[in-house]
């Protein structure tokens, strides 16, 4: 058989936003030699060495619905503002109304070109009366680095990257609480009771630990912001205090299949400079009550009224429609009416399920599509997103 | 488990088993592992005539799709239904209870020993 490029894989796909970093030497996180050790595949991802899956990337997968898994996430681009402006600054240069938020809040937004394509997205946590976090794509590290640098020109605020030494790693799952309050060495003071896009100050042997309720895999789940030095500890502690529990590694492999059917969009898929927020279903990011932020008048025209909408799509069978893959009207029909942006058997419902742009005439849910599968025309069908809501206790 | 090593192999990570006129064609343990989860095969049904070197089959992963190449000239007598209905199959127990086609082939093209194919992969 001719094996697919290990790019194939859900992480390399961004492969293509990635072209500056070909030429440099391959990044590694601070957990790169434990993944060695865990027996881990990987793959490039926006120029870093990440676990792709330990063994079985639908057992990570099943193992985050079901009990707990922990991810590395140390690629991702950690940005610090502080200063008596810093609040005003991230008004003026995200979309969202972040000065709204409240200390421990943390909330998800865009930075927009001020054409209204979308440079990133990420998610803002207040950490302090006048300090907040910005939580960047590696891929976009640079480009979102850039604009804010740019942008923060005028304001009384100090923009600090903090990628080089923030670790971030992941434990999602519906057991995931009660795993971090059997981690020894962790304490976080109101884990029990913190709500989620909330995060709270802890400790791990002392050091500090920001941990966050949030994630991208449409489970109950936490993210812990930790010093690269402190990661090998904190993955060790949190995977012996998970053992009893089920708690598995989990690549980006399963990370991807987890926020297909969580709805959740990923840029360089959904997300792109050529797409505006209304077009993802994000009409509501932007805060058109805001007086002025870089991106507002083309926000506020819009799109054309014909650009392509954001969908999903379900279909019978186990064929998957994968990105780039064309979708049509009819079986017999010879113009595209959209295109998939990410696809997969859907391990958790067993159908195929994709996220896809079509015409806003094939956008209502029930709408039945083709979708041309390396050849073959396969039924799909629209709905709404998410595919998968997991069940609040 | 089959004997790795009566096994002969193809560039393209499939091993051939030669009984008779028949081969018994699956995927190395590499490919599966390479892969990730299969979650769907398509096949080629008994009686398709295949040709060496041309693409007779898919195996889809959860994040990606492979082709499988047919590694002789013949005609397919059976394909692993089971592996249809099972796709796990073939990450489990690839050289056994994976196996994907029995083709009866007219002329057997020059393939790889375990040896070759280690090197091959880097191993």
């Amino acid at each position: 058989m001719l094996l697919p490029p290990l790019a194939g894989t859900a992480c390399d796909e961004t492969g293509e936003l990635m072209t500056e970093s070909t030429d440099s030497p391959p990044r590694y996180s601070p957990l790169h030699a434990v993944h060695v050790a865990a027996g881990a595949t990987f793959t490039d991802f926006a120029g870093w060495q990440m676990p792709v899956r330990y063994s079985s990337d639908l057992a990570e997968h099943h193992a985050v619905r079901t009990a707990v898994g922990l991810f590395d996430l140390s690629h991702m681009a950690e940005f610090e503002v502080s200063g008596p402006e810093a609040a005003a600054f991230l008004d003026h240069a995200l979309a969202g109304l972040l000065s709204a938020i409240e200390l421990g809040q943390a909330k998800y937004s865009l930075l927009l070109a001020p054409e209204g394509g979308i440079i990133d997205d990420l998610v803002v946590y207040r950490t302090g009366d006048s300090d907040f976090l910005v939580v960047a794509n590696a891929s976009n590290h640079d480009p979102v680095a850039a604009a804010l640098t740019e942008r923060i020109g005028g304001f009384d605020a100090v923009l600090r990257d903090v990628s080089d030494e923030t670790a971030l790693i992941a434990v999602q799952g519906p057991v995931s609480r009660s795993v971090l309050e059997a981690t020894a060495g962790f304490d976080a003071p109101g884990l029990d009771e913190l709500r989620y896009y909330r995060a709270i100050e802890g400790t791990f042997r002392g050091e500090r630990v920001l941990v966050a309720r949030t994630g991208y895999t449409g489970e109950d789940g936490f993210e812990l912001y930790v010093h690269p030095d402190l990661a090998e500890a904190v993955w060790a502690a949190v995977a012996k205090a998970g053992a009893d529990h089920g708690i598995v590694p989990a690549g980006l492999a399963s990370r991807d299949t987890l926020r297909l059917e969580a709805g959740m969009p990923l840029y360089g898929h959904e997300l792109s400079l050529e797409t505006f927020p209304v077009q993802a279903g994000l009409g509501r990011v932007p805060a058109m009550a805001k007086a002025a932020f870089v991106g507002r008048a083309a926000v506020e025209q819009g799109p054309a009224a014909d650009a392509p909408a954001l969908v999903g799509l379900v279909a019978d069978g186990r064929r998957a429609a994968r990105a780039d893959y064309p979708i049509y009207a009819d079986d017999t029909a010879t113009e595209p009416i959209g295109i998939v942006t990410s696809g997969a058997l859907s391990p958790t419902l067993g159908h195929p399920i994709a996220m896809a742009y079509v015409t806003p005439a094939f956008a209502e849910p029930g709408t039945e599509l083709s979708v041309d599968i390396r050849g073959t025309r396969l039924a799909f069908r629209t709905t709404t997103l998410p595919f998968y809501r997991r069940k609040k206790d | 488990m089959t004997d790795q090593s009566e096994l002969r192999y193809t560039s393209e990570h499939e091993w051939v088993l030669v009984e008779g006129t028949v081969a018994t064609i699956g995927i190395t343990a590499y490919a599966a592992a390479q892969l990730g989860d299969i979650v769907y095969l398509d096949l080629p049904a008994a009686g398709t005539q295949i040709a060496g070197g041309s693409v007779v089959g898919e195996i889809e992963s959860t994040k990606s799709v492979g082709e499988l190449f047919a590694p002789v000239d013949g005609t397919v007598v059976e394909k692993n239904a089971a592996v249809e209905d099972a796709p796990e199959l073939v990450n489990s127990d690839p050289l056994g209870a994976g196996w994907l086609l029995k083709v009866e082939f007219t002329e057997l093209p020059e393939l790889l020993s375990l040896a070759e194919y280690n090197a091959l992969i880097g191993e």
